[in-house]
């Protein structure tokens, strides 16, 4: 098997004493899609932002592609080229939508002024792309719907060449045409090379979509398992009761009993 | 007509506002019988605004990043009582009096302490995580009381002859002709703002405004240039200094008396300049970029690798440069160092950029309608003192105009949403 494009091994981070991420290891392969399951507070969306370098882990480490990664930062993770869409979208509201694109990345003039016509002529490309009906590039991202609040966040991920994608619950605000075009996207994106954490807490928006899944329950990881070899009740099963199938690689969450 | 105004792309909240100013004024004009609206009495309006002005330009951003800074009086304060004992107690030992060096040490020095104190309180907020109100309220008891540890409460005066001019008044005017020029360049410089901003859209294929938009938008804002300077021209000088410098320079009075203008006043084209650099930084640098952002969602802007806590400090930094410049503006037109100046300053300071549009949610605010906020309070302060009100009826109605400001604000960014 090749080298994965990230692996994190035993990552574990406290909050207040209260183990929100308890020695858990997933790895991601390049073209591969690995959902990220569990209940709302089972610690998906911390394990994430440790990736994405929002919070520091407490222990372990994170590889990627073979290579041990010091992501302090969401700065640093964007220097492995690992991009993150956040569930609540992290866009500014009071900017538009080529601003909120380029955050943190604003292509500048000669004279190191911003260079918003090319930034929102950038902004026309990708979107053109990912949602040829977006009209309202002059407007502050606040007066947008949800799916094209949700198209801005994409394009500001994969705008930069993205790598590793990781996609918190990336249709929980979205109508069911658009989160059809999301899955789409994600294909598309998976056909480039580019690995994909999916987060979840509902099986059934990401089971068709994923290569493997990776459960996590209460902190821990419940086990992993490719989707060819495990059912949607299976599955359920690891989300709500812990239980690792013959299918899947059971991890330390497992319960004791299965 | 509001398709009209949406073709010229002009914000119509600016507009809102230099309809405010022009009720203003027009109102006062009638009830003071035609005193106010004079070239005279606007020019010491320009000149009664630069300091707050200055000020405000600093306290937009501040409030754009959802925060406030209630020191900026306190530190003028405690700068003008450095730049005062520096200039007239410390340089003249030095250097000897009216060096001409020492204006700019004295400037130096203010612009100097000021960012120094403005960055300190900036890290205390930024890296330390204490509220703003908290630390600027410290901040401003801290920089009051230090303001009179200087001297021990005593008035230093006087100031450097060429500080002075920073202050305005008869020599700090830069005269009819040297303010023709500036006139001259301004429009040039619109001109080519405008060309250069439209030559780049249509170099990506974008909308511009029509042919007649662009043309109006550069007449009005070079009429607006070429009026300010006409004004400020059309105040002469009191006859006999105009004599006298007439005789220093061995010209003939004419018949008819002698009329030689007063031209823009040094400490108006400071804070013209000052909002001309702030407006640049705000709208065209990834600095001004990152202060919208962090106001309009802190996390997002951090998830995207701003580094939301120096930005912060720098915006506090920056505010006390400016409260440094604006110490400068207000000890000398002085001629003098108190450690009272500044006194409530943060208030106007506050509701200047309040009344221009700063939406105190964060996000949301604009250089120029900063200045022109504090050019509302000082023509409504202006006015009553023309008319004889008392100060304490004073202080109620720009209370109640700050308060009825905010009101309309709401109501039309509510229409707007």
């Amino acid at each position: 098997m090749s080298v994965p494009l990230v692996e994190m091994r035993d990552i574990s981070i406290a909050f207040g004493g209260i183990k929100a991420v308890d020695s858990v290891s997933v790895d991601l392969h390049a073209g591969e899609v690995v959902a990220l399951l569990g209940h709302n507070g089972a610690g998906k969306s911390t394990l994430i932002k440790i990736l994405s370098g929002a919070y520091p882990a407490d222990a372990g480490e994170i590889r990627v592609r073979g290579q041990q990664a010091r992501i302090a930062s969401p700065r640093d993770a964007k220097t492995y080229g690992i991009e993150t869409i956040y569930q609540t979208l992290a866009l500014a509201d009071n900017v538009d939508a080529a601003a909120n694109v380029f955050l943190g990345r604003e292509i500048v003039t000669r004279w190191g002024t911003l260079d918003d016509a090319a930034m929102e002529s950038q902004t026309r490309k990708v979107m053109a792309r990912l949602n040829p009906h977006f009209r309202r590039f002059k407007e502050p991202v606040r007066a947008l719907s949800g799916g094209q609040r949700q198209s801005v966040a994409i394009a500001r991920a994969i705008y930069f060449d993205a790598k590793i994608l990781i996609m918190d619950e990336p249709t929980a605000a979205l109508g069911p045409a658009e989160t059809k075009q999301v899955g789409e996207l994600v294909l598309e994106l998976k056909r480039q090379g580019i690995g994909i954490f999916l987060i979840s807490h509902d099986i059934h928006d990401v089971f068709d979509l994923a290569d493997r899944v990776s459960v996590m329950k209460n902190g821990r990881l419940v086990g992993t398992a490719r989707v060819e070899d495990v059912t949607k009740d299976e599955v359920l099963g690891m989300i709500i009761l812990g239980k690792c199938p013959p299918g899947a690689v059971p991890g330390p969450g497992a319960s004791a009993d299965a | 007509m509001t398709h009209q105004l949406r073709a010229l792309e002009i914000d119509p909240r600016l507009v809102g506002m230099l309809g405010a100013l022009a009720a203003i004024w027009i109102g006062f004009d009638l009830l003071s019988g035609g005193a106010f609206v004079t070239p005279r009495n606007l020019w010491n309006l320009s000149v009664q605004t630069a300091s707050i002005a200055v000020m405000a330009c600093g306290m937009v951003l501040i409030i754009v990043t959802r925060n406030i800074d209630l020191s900026v009086g306190a530190i003028l304060g405690f700068v003008s009582m450095l730049v005062g004992v520096l200039q007239a107690r410390l340089l003249p030992e030095l250097l000897g009096l009216e060096h001409p060096a020492t204006w700019l040490i004295a400037v130096a020095a203010a612009i100097v302490a000021g960012g120094a104190i403005g960055l300190f309180q900036g890290a205390l907020i930024a890296y330390l995580g204490i509220p703003s109100f908290i630390v600027t309220l410290g901040g401003l008891l801290v920089w009051r009381g230090a303001a009179w540890w200087v001297t021990q409460g005593q008035t230093v005066a006087p100031m450097d002859s060429t500080f002075r001019k920073l202050g305005g008044g008869i020599e700090g005017a830069i005269g009819a002709p040297l303010s023709w020029a500036i006139a001259a360049v301004g429009c040039a410089a619109i001109l080519a703002a405008l060309w250069f901003a439209r030559q780049r859209k249509m170099r990506f294929g974008f909308a511009v405004r029509p042919a007649w938009a662009e043309a109006t938008v550069a007449l009005l804002s070079c009429g607006a240039v070429v009026g300010a300077v006409a004004i400020a021209n059309a105040y002469y000088l009191p006859p006999r200094v105009a004599e006298r410098l007439a005789q220093a320079q061995g010209l003939a009075i004419p018949e008819g008396g002698l009329f030689i203008g007063h031209g823009l006043a040094v400490p108006v084209l400071v804070a013209l300049g000052v909002g001309l650099a702030m407006t640049v930084l705000a709208m065209r640098t990834r600095f001004g970029r990152y202060v919208f952002a962090i106001g309009g969602n802190p996390e997002a802007a951090e998830l995207s690798g701003v580094n939301t806590r120096r930005t912060l400090m720098k915006v506090f930094g920056l505010m006390g440069v400016l409260c440094g410049i604006a110490a400068c503006i207000s000890t000398a037109r002085l001629n003098a160092a108190t450690n009272a100046a500044g006194t409530l300053d943060e208030l106007y300071v506050i509701a200047a950029a309040v009344i221009g549009g700063t939406s105190l949610a964060g996000g949301l605010g604009t250089i120029a309608g900063a200045m022109l906020g504090a050019l509302v309070m000082q023509s409504l302060q202006s006015g009553m003192v023309l008319l004889g009100v008392d100060a304490p009826m004073q202080n109620i109605v720009v209370g109640l105009v700050l308060v009825f400001a905010v009101w309309v604000d709401t109501v039309y960014r509510r229409g707007i949403r």
